[in-house]
């Protein structure tokens, strides 16, 4: 059995600080922009359009539709769609 | 009554968004802390927290053993941190140096996880006080007028509580003549 006096303990409680709130929160919303990933994926498969503005422009279009641009989100986009 | 990574695991494959939640509050400090370890900038080591559970969220359907998800989020966490030095063309240590450094670091803090899960089961004036204590590092005055407590108490309350986490895990400490427990 491990032995853990006081001062051991101490310092493992002090090794997993929080992480900032709103770091945890967004990644805990991650189903809800993971759905809206999927409708854009599906409105570009079935519009052409739409899906040359995300050529063209993929952070703005993104924006345009209520989609948070962030790098996670743009490297998913581009690899779902298989876009440049 | 707490479920394990195993069963949350499964819920959140099938599409329950709370399990997903309960999985990113579990890990999140572990995922952080060793996020930390590689000495970024504060911008790094959130794209590498973000990056972490978005990949842990797309591939929660090929993960084996459920029951694996701990060392999966350590394994995941250290490559996604050690791709990012690379991108950014830092310089890395030596792979034998890179490797030794960052398992003990693990290790590490496997055991802080090991410590904090035991906190959990702990009363809720118990937990607050040493976390807020230890982990937050507030001082006494900040916890004594969060929690509404003379200040004077506060050292008694989380030694008290820190022999209360030592009991949960089992261990003893020779010549601990410790009489109060709550």
């Amino acid at each position: 059995m491990t032995f853990h006096p006081e001062q051991r303990l101490a310092r493992l409680l002090r090794l997993l600080p929080p992480a900032p709130r709103g770091w945890v929160e967004a990644a805990q919303e991650l189903p809800l922009a993971r759905r809206g990933l999927d409708r854009i994926v599906a409105r570009a498969e079935a519009d052409e359009r739409f899906r040359a503005a995300l050529v063209a422009d993929l952070e703005a279009t993104l924006a345009l539709e209520g989609v948070e641009p962030d790098a996670t989100t743009l490297e998913a986009v581009r690899r779902r769609l298989a876009l440049p | 009554m707490e479920q394990s990574d195993a069963e949350l695991v499964a819920r959140a494959r099938a599409g329950e968004d709370e399990a997903w939640r309960e999985i990113v509050e579990r890990y999140s400090r572990y995922v952080y802390a060793i996020a930390q370890s590689f000495r970024f900038g504060r911008e790094d080591v959130e794209d590498v927290f973000q990056d972490v559970f978005a990949r842990v969220y797309e591939h929660l359907a090929t993960l084996r053993d459920d029951d694996a998800l701990r060392p999966w989020l350590a394994a995941l966490t250290r490559r996604v941190a050690i791709d990012r030095l690379r991108r950014g063309g830092r310089e890395i240590p030596s792979e034998e140096l890179e490797h030794e450094v960052v398992d003990d670091r693990i290790e590490e803090l496997d055991e802080a996880f090991a410590v904090h899960e035991a906190l959990r089961t702990l009363p809720e004036h118990c937990r607050e006080i040493l976390d807020r204590f230890f982990a937050r590092d507030e001082s006494y005055r900040d916890i004594g007028d969060a929690l509404d407590l003379p200040s004077g108490t506060i050292a008694s309350r989380i030694s008290r509580c820190l022999g209360r986490l030592r009991d949960v895990l089992g261990e003893e400490t020779p010549g601990d003549d410790r009489q109060e427990k709550r």
